[in-house]
């Protein structure tokens, strides 16, 4: 068993310990109402009077209260432990997933991840409950039962237990003939689940050559198959319980043939073939239940390994352990030699460069030269591969990451929004959302005309549940939360893409005040957007090609000149339509 | 991924009328199947009733007795019995599940024709996770629904009213005495199945709430670690797992005293039969024996009371299902074939835009706001054989133009001609046989490099398929691979560079013969210099006395073609070759400039512009 599995169990074993004991006090007292009955049904060949019947009767309904109050405490003590520690499970996976690094969440799927905390995390559940819980209930069960039919009679009792067995036997043999069966089908159900993939995402090709007759055909075949590969797990499950309830029966028959010999030759009284028969009744579920449980332990196992593996990932980014911490800071960024490299393809080469504190440099370049790398490189997204990133002449990696995170206000390229309230998200960076900052921050990103239009104004939820917002709010949104964090560093990834000149140009205009006192790096592929940065750094192919102010670079008439010269036919297009409308 | 979670918690009625009729109209075809499984289900509740009946005779007749022999003899007919409601259990539920896969199959194959036959804008809107839950889980939920449904509620309604019948035969008032406890079990069974329902419905809300949180985070990580949200989301979290652990512990308090005190009315029954019944044998009314089956009879009265409340979730889910599955099947196709189609036999390849007004939603029909409008009044005419070329600005209209000719939408005004009449006027599938289709991000099947260029047709030869291949410069690549034509492409083609598939998306629209090809041909990702040789070779040879069009983004192939048509916001605004449209200076210059001259500065082929 996983040692994380067992230290969560550790931590709970008073309320396994006293499940299973009640588990077996709860089993004993199952086996007195037989008893009753024995008493009874002799009692009734023997004519007592109606008042011993009543005794009986009374007798019967006051052990069966306490086995009810009993097994309503050996249930609620393990079930209750099972989805304590299932709740404490899904905290740790959640703490241990917000320490990983970026780097992780690029290489797993979100799906995978997913179905990790949903699907294995119940498995385990289900393990740590029923599995638990039946797990020692029936073989408590079984063998106080075998004790009390001993007591009764030898002979009766061996014929049972040759029988019953045959029970978990028929459960322990289908489960995996059924699993194998039952997997075939999965796969069939993949293909054509991936089929059906294929035909919508490829529905234009397919009507385009006019495939419908032959991708359905084609769809028709794989689910006749699925069929085909149905009729065998329903052929191999379709016996289970059919023959569970088969063997059960015929307990109850040589119990009937055997008994009943037993009685007529006066080695048990009819009381106690009475009796003998409701052990019969008592054992059948645990015969059931074993083969059951023995399924659903292999199954927890497997899952927890599967979270193991999670867990078992080491965090990337950290806190250097004598981290200390942040003072107040310039806002300087130094780029010393910096190369990097993602999953061994080079991306930075050997950068180089000072960002006084204070000032604005821009960063432009063909897609897939670096840039947006280089500035996720600041706020320690990604560590250097080589070299060093430098604030106020620290090396990021020496400071803590909490406080580093703190000065730097980061715009995304793709703006990724959570599905809460616009205050929330725009003061998603701050302890609480002070009305005032969210407002002064939405000004700025030129939102608040926005949201003055939204009915619910900043307590408009933003998502599926609320408001789609236009690629431009979205964008508008990020700046206001980065904005609202009053950062000493801000860095646009790309984060006016979205939004046309005009709003660009109110934005900027909103920045610039804020811009003044702050160090800020801006990526963009807009030569409006970038002009009167303080400098102009051109990346191509993770090498900075060029470095200037927006005339220096016009004059080199490198790369930028040709992006600016582009910008304006593009310009020129724009008003070309507005032309066009006019006529 | 957080839709699904969502729509999880969408749960409505167990049972609409009118959705269960629908439903039913799928079983109809197997109905002789459904009646046998219903006696079936009649002859095992039968013989699974005659075991405590046995014990009854055994006990008076035999037990009382001392006669060994009969002993053996009822335990031969209880065995028996036991085999017969084996058997009869074994068939029923063969039957059941098979009648449930057809069913099953039915419905998914209705479900796919018809996707198939909706427009292409229904998949647009649609995401296409949404489409596989319906084609996948929605289907199945009903699967679960006619085999563990419908059927077993009947199996266990026969079994509760043969009990009751039985023991009211034995002896009625025994019976009588035992039915006492009925109201109580009913009573706590269903009352039980109640509270678990909003148990259950309130966990399933939680979790739902919990995994679409997580997944959101997980998605949003590195902005929630760049604003430092590590604590306040950990006591989100938290607070959302431990409302989930709450109504948890809850659901489990329900359960831990729902099972124990089903056992408690067990024991009541009995104790009332003992009391009750006891005093009748002792005054000699009963045998002792028929209290014996008595008390076993109330046994088996349990489990069916307890699946016919459980059947309550499997009915809702199963409703659910069935609404989100016709919902899809009631959407209309828009885009239909006409009654009376005109044959398209012999195809010239004229095409013909007669000011055609074109936007992607509706809007614009019913005349309400700002139309969007995609293409505003655009016409021209392309006699057969001739290569036209369309250019323009991103957002220009250029694929709609390619869209409408393929007639995956309908303009809103004006007409598309092919051969001088509509494109509504043919039947769908003779205007795309002479269409063919080009796309820039080639989509390649599951399947062979041959079945991805012969597709459905199977009166493309192979040698036809090696002749198109060879012909647009794609045998060689082909033949170099580990099984030639044979080789099987493994996610969509990711093994193939993008010039590859290309070639392979000409060899496709080549081996078909389309009498009018359309190629898009948009910004390419970086294509190695000898493959993009090859591709404009092919190109040129493709187009090649066929009526094309062909929006174009090689420099080549501009200049190759007869004319050019030049779009912008909707509107044709110029046209003619590419030295009269340079010569005129006018919105032609400004895209060249913008999109095409760089590729006269680079040594050929190396086109990386984005």
């Amino acid at each position: 068993m996983s040692p994380r599995l067992r230290a969560y169990i550790l931590r709970h074993r008073r309320a396994y310990a006293a499940g299973y004991l009640l588990s077996v006090a709860s089993s004993l007292l199952l086996m007195v109402n037989p008893i009753i009955m024995r008493e009874a049904v002799d009692g009734i060949r023997r004519s007592v009077s109606l008042g011993r019947l009543t005794f009986y009767a009374l007798a019967l309904v006051a052990v069966h209260l306490f086995v009810v109050v009993l097994r309503y405490y050996w249930r609620t003590s393990i079930f209750g432990a099972a989805r304590q520690i299932e709740y404490e499970m899904r905290n740790d996976y959640f703490g241990h997933l917000q320490r990983m690094h970026l780097g992780y969440f690029q290489h797993t799927r979100t799906g995978d991840l997913m179905a990790r905390a949903v699907n294995d995390l119940n498995t385990v559940q289900r393990f740590l409950g029923p599995g638990l819980m039946h797990g020692f209930g029936t073989i408590v069960m079984f063998f106080i039962s075998v004790v009390f039919m001993l007591a009764v009679d030898v002979r009766l009792t061996i014929v049972m237990l040759i029988i019953l067995p045959l029970v978990s036997l028929t459960f322990i043999a289908l489960a995996p003939r059924i699993h194998a069966q039952f997997e075939a089908v999965q796969d069939q159900f993949s293909a054509i689940s991936a089929k059906a993939q294929e035909n919508f995402s490829g529905i234009r090709v397919v009507k385009a050559f006019a495939q419908e007759p032959h991708e359905t055909a084609a769809f028709a075949e794989l689910n006749r198959e699925y069929i085909r590969r149905n009729l065998g797990v329903i052929k191999t499950s379709g016996a289970l319980w059919p023959l569970i309830d088969l063997f059960l029966g015929l307990a109850a028959v040589m119990l009937l043939w055997q008994g009943g010999q037993a009685v007529i030759t006066g080695r048990i009284t009819l009381g106690q073939f009475v009796q003998f028969t409701a052990y019969l009744g008592l054992l059948a579920w645990p015969m059931i239940a074993l083969g059951w449980v023995v399924n659903l332990m292999q199954r927890g196992l497997a899952s927890m390994k599967r979270l193991d593996e999670v867990f078992g990932q080491k965090p990337k980014i950290t806190d250097a352990p004598d981290a200390p911490p942040l003072p107040v800071l310039r806002g300087e960024v130094e780029f010393r030699n910096v190369t990097f490299a993602y999953d061994q393809t080079p991306v930075l080469h050997d950068i180089s460069l000072r960002i006084p504190a204070g000032a604005t440099v821009a960063v432009v370049g063909p897609t897939g030269s670096g840039k947006s790398t280089l500035v996720s490189l600041i706020p320690r997204l990604f560590d250097v591969s080589a070299g060093q990133v430098l604030i106020d002449g620290q090396d990021v990696r020496r400071v803590r990451l909490e406080d580093l995170r703190a000065h730097v206000g980061f715009v995304p390229q793709d703006t990724f929004l959570f599905s809460d309230t616009l205050r929330e998200n725009i003061g998603y960076g701050l302890a609480a959302a002070a009305e005032g900052v969210v407002r002064e921050a939405a000004g700025i990103a030129a939102l608040d005309r926005d949201v003055a239009e939204f009915p619910r104004g900043y307590d408009t939820l933003v998502g599926e549940r609320g408001v789609t917002l236009s690629g431009g709010q979205k964008q508008r949104t990020a700046i206001a939360r980065a904005v609202a964090r009053d950062p000493r560093i801000l860095i646009l990834d790309d984060a006016l893409s979205s939004v046309d000149t005009n709003t660009e140009e109110l934005i900027l205009s909103g920045l610039r005040g804020v811009l003044r006192t702050r160090t800020a790096i801006i990526i963009s592929h807009r030569v409006s957007t970038v002009r009167h940065a303080d400098l102009i750094v051109v990346l191509a192919e993770g090498r900075i090609a060029e470095q200037g102010t927006h005339d220096d670079l016009l004059v080199a008439g490198g790369l930028y000149a040709d992006l600016y010269r582009k910008q304006l036919l593009e310009e020129a297009l724009e008003k070309a339509d507005m032309d066009l409308e006019r006529a | 991924m957080s839709t699904h979670f969502q729509e999880d918690e969408i749960l409505g009625k167990a049972y609409d009328a009118r959705l269960m009729r629908r439903l039913l109209g799928y079983l109809r075809p197997y109905r002789w199947a459904v009646i046998g499984s219903i006696l079936l289900l009649l002859l095992n509740a039968g013989a699974d009733l005659l075991g405590p009946y046995f014990v009854k005779v055994a006990i008076d007749r035999y037990m009382t007795q001392g006669d060994l022999a009969g002993v053996a003899r009822i335990a031969v007919f209880y065995l028996g019995a036991l085999l017969a409601a084996f058997a009869f259990r074994y068939a029923q539920n063969f039957i059941t599940q098979v009648v449930g896969q057809r069913v099953t199959y039915d419905l998914r194959m209705a479900l796919f024709a018809h996707l198939q036959r909706l427009a292409v804008a229904f998949f647009t809107r649609s995401p296409v996770g949404r489409l596989m839950t319906r084609i996948t889980n929605d289907v199945d939920t009903l699967y679960e629904m006619v085999t563990s449904g419908v059927v077993t509620v009947v199996g266990d309604l026969f079994m509760l009213t043969g009990i009751v019948i039985a023991m009211l035969l034995l002896d009625w008032r025994l019976a009588v005495v035992a039915f006492l406890v009925l109201p109580g079990l009913v009573y706590a069974t269903f009352g039980f199945q109640v509270r678990m329902r909003e148990s259950y419905r309130a966990v399933r809300v939680r979790i739902a709430r919990i995994n679409a949180y997580l997944n959101e985070n997980i998605m949003g990580m590195p902005v929630a670690q760049l604003f430092n949200r590590g604590a306040k989301n950990f006591r989100r979290f938290d607070e959302l797992n431990r409302d989930h652990l709450d109504s948890n512990l809850e659901a489990v308090r329900y359960m831990a005293l729902f099972f124990p005190l089903v056992g408690f009315f067990g024991a009541v029954a009995t104790a009332l039969l003992i009391w009750y019944g006891g005093g009748q044998v002792v005054r000699g009314v009963v045998t002792l024996g028929l209290l014996v089956a008595m008390l076993q009879y109330t046994e088996r009265f349990f489990r069916p009371i307890q699946d016919l409340a459980e059947k309550y979730n499997v009915l809702q889910a199963a409703m659910a299902s069935s609404e989100r599955i016709f919902r899809v099947l009631d959407e209309p196709v828009t885009v239909e074939d006409p009654p009376d189609p005109v044959p398209l036999a012999r195809v010239r390849g004229e095409v013909e835009f007669r000011d055609v007004w074109f936007a992607y939603d509706d809007a614009p029909a019913s005349g309400n706001g700002a139309a969007e409008w995609v293409l505003k009044g655009v016409s021209f005419r392309i006699p057969p054989g001739e290569s036209v070329a369309v250019v323009g600005h991103t957002g220009a209209g250029k694929t709609s133009i390619i869209n409408l000719i393929s007639r995956f939408h309908d303009p809103q005004r004006g007409q598309v001609l092919v051969d001088g009449g509509d494109v509504r006027a043919y039947r769908q599938r003779d205007l795309r046989r002479c269409v063919g289709l080009v796309l820039q991000d080639v989509f390649l099947f599951s399947g062979t490099i041959a079945s991805n260029i012969r597709l459905g047709d199977d009166e493309i030869s192979d040698d036809a398929i090696r002749r198109a291949a060879e012909f647009v410069n794609a045998h060689r690549f082909i033949e170099r691979l580990p099984q030639g034509y044979a080789t099987n492409v493994v996610e969509r083609g990711a093994t193939l560079s993008a010039g590859q598939r290309q070639l392979i998306a000409f060899a496709r629209a080549l081996a078909h013969n389309p009498e009018i090809l359309l190629v898009l041909d948009e910004a390419t990702s970086s294509v190695d210099t000898e493959t993009e040789i090859l591709i404009q070779d092919a190109l040129r040879k493709v187009l090649k006395d066929r009526t094309s069009i062909i929006i174009a983004h090689r420099l080549s192939t501009i200049q190759n073609v007869s004319r050019i048509l030049v779009m912008h916001k909707g509107r044709l605004v110029e046209e003619g070759t590419h030295r009269e449209l340079l010569a005129r200076g006018g919105i032609y210059t400004k895209l060249y400039e913008l999109q095409y001259r760089d590729q006269e500065l680079r040594p050929r082929g190396e086109s990386r512009h984005a």
